[in-house]
C-alpha cells in the first residue's frame, strides 16, 4: 500500500475516533506536544495508558471478586483508572466509568458489575482501534 | 512538528502518583522552556526538598499513596518553601478543593492541565520574580 494511502486511512481512524466521540479534545493536546524531539510521544503515552490501566482493571476485577464487596477501594482503583482515561482523551472510557462510581456511591454491586464489563468493552474497542491507527503511521513512515 | 528552543530558566516539580500525568505535564512544561523533575508521591517531594534541591513551580496532585498532596503542602509549606504550589486534581467538589487550597497551595486547577493553563501559570511567575 503507498504511503499516501496509508495516511489517509491514518487521518479516517483519527477523524472518525474524534467525531464518534471515543477521543476528545486532551488527545489533541497530546499530539501538539509531540515534536522532533519526541516523535512517538503520543504512541508511546498511549502504551503507557494501556500497560498502567491493564494493572488498574485487574485490581477493579479482584475487587469485584472479593466478598465482601470493598467499595471504597472499588471508587479509589476507578478514580485512578478515569484519571488515566481523562489524561489521554478516552472520552466513551471516561464517561462510562462515571456510571461505575454513581453505582458505587449507593453501593449497587450488580450496577459496578454490569458497568464494568460495558467499561472493558469500550476500553478494549479503542485500543484495537488505536493500534491499527499507530500501525498505519509506522508503516506509512517507513515508506520513503 | 518542530523543537522548541526556549528556556525561561525556571524549575519545575511534578508530584502525581500517575505516571502518564507526569510523562504529560513534564512535557508540556518542557515545551514551554521548563526544566522539570517528577517524582511519585508528596513524600518524595519533600525529600527532594530536604536534599536541598528548589524550584518555582511545583505542580501537586491530591491523591496520592504514602503522602497525599494536603499533607505534603504544609510540610512544604512548614519547611519555609515559598515555591508556587499549583494543586491539581480530578476531584471536583468544593470542600476538597477548599481543603486543599487551605493547606498552602497558591492555585488550583482541575486536571487534564492543558498547555495554555501551564502558559498562564508559568507567565505569572515569571511577571513577579
Amino acid at each position: 500500500m503507498d504511503k499516501v494511502r496509508l495516511q489517509r486511512e491514518a487521518a479516517f481512524i483519527r477523524s472518525s475516533l474524534l467525531d464518534q466521540g471515543y477521543l476528545d479534545e486532551q488527545f489533541i493536546q497530546l499530539e501538539e506536544l509531540q515534536d522532533n524531539d519526541n516523535p512517538n510521544f503520543v504512541e508511546e503515552v498511549v502504551t503507557l495508558f494501556y500497560t498502567d490501566s491493564a494493572r488498574l482493571i485487574y485490581n477493579i476485577d479482584q475487587a469485584l471478586l472479593s466478598n465482601p464487596t470493598d467499595f471504597t477501594k472499588l471508587d479509589d482503583y476507578m478514580h485512578q483508572f478515569k484519571g488515566s482515561c481523562s489524561s489521554i482523551g478516552a472520552k466513551k472510557v471516561k464517561n462510562e466509568c462515571n456510571g461505575f462510581g454513581e453505582y458505587c456511591e449507593v453501593q449497587n454491586y450488580d450496577g459496578c458489575f454490569r458497568t464494568f464489563q460495558q467499561i472493558k468493552q469500550e476500553y478494549i474497542t479503542l485500543k484495537k482501534k488505536l493500534e491499527t491507527y499507530f500501525q498505519l503511521l509506522k508503516e506509512a513512515a517507513q515508506i520513503k | 512538528m518542530t523543537s522548541r528552543n526556549l528556556s525561561t530558566q525556571l524549575r519545575a516539580l511534578v508530584v502525581d502518583d500517575n505516571m502518564i500525568n507526569r510523562k504529560i505535564h513534564q512535557k508540556m512544561l518542557n515545551g514551554l522552556g521548563v526544566e522539570c523533575m517528577g517524582v511519585a508521591n508528596g513524600k518524595e517531594a519533600v525529600d527532594v526538598h530536604g536534599y536541598g534541591q528548589s524550584f518555582d513551580l511545583i505542580l501537586m496532585d491530591k491523591d496520592m499513596p504514602i503522602m497525599n498532596g494536603i499533607e505534603a503542602t504544609k510540610k512544604l509549606r512548614s519547611m519555609g518553601i515559598c515555591s508556587m504550589i499549583v494543586g491539581v486534581s480530578s476531584r471536583s467538589m468544593d470542600v476538597e478543593i477548599r481543603e486543599f487550597m487551605e493547606a498552602g497551595l497558591n492555585d488550583y486547577h482541575e486536571k487534564p492541565l492543558t498547555t495554555a493553563k501551564l502558559a498562564s501559570i508559568i507567565h505569572h511567575i515569571i511577571n513577579t520574580k
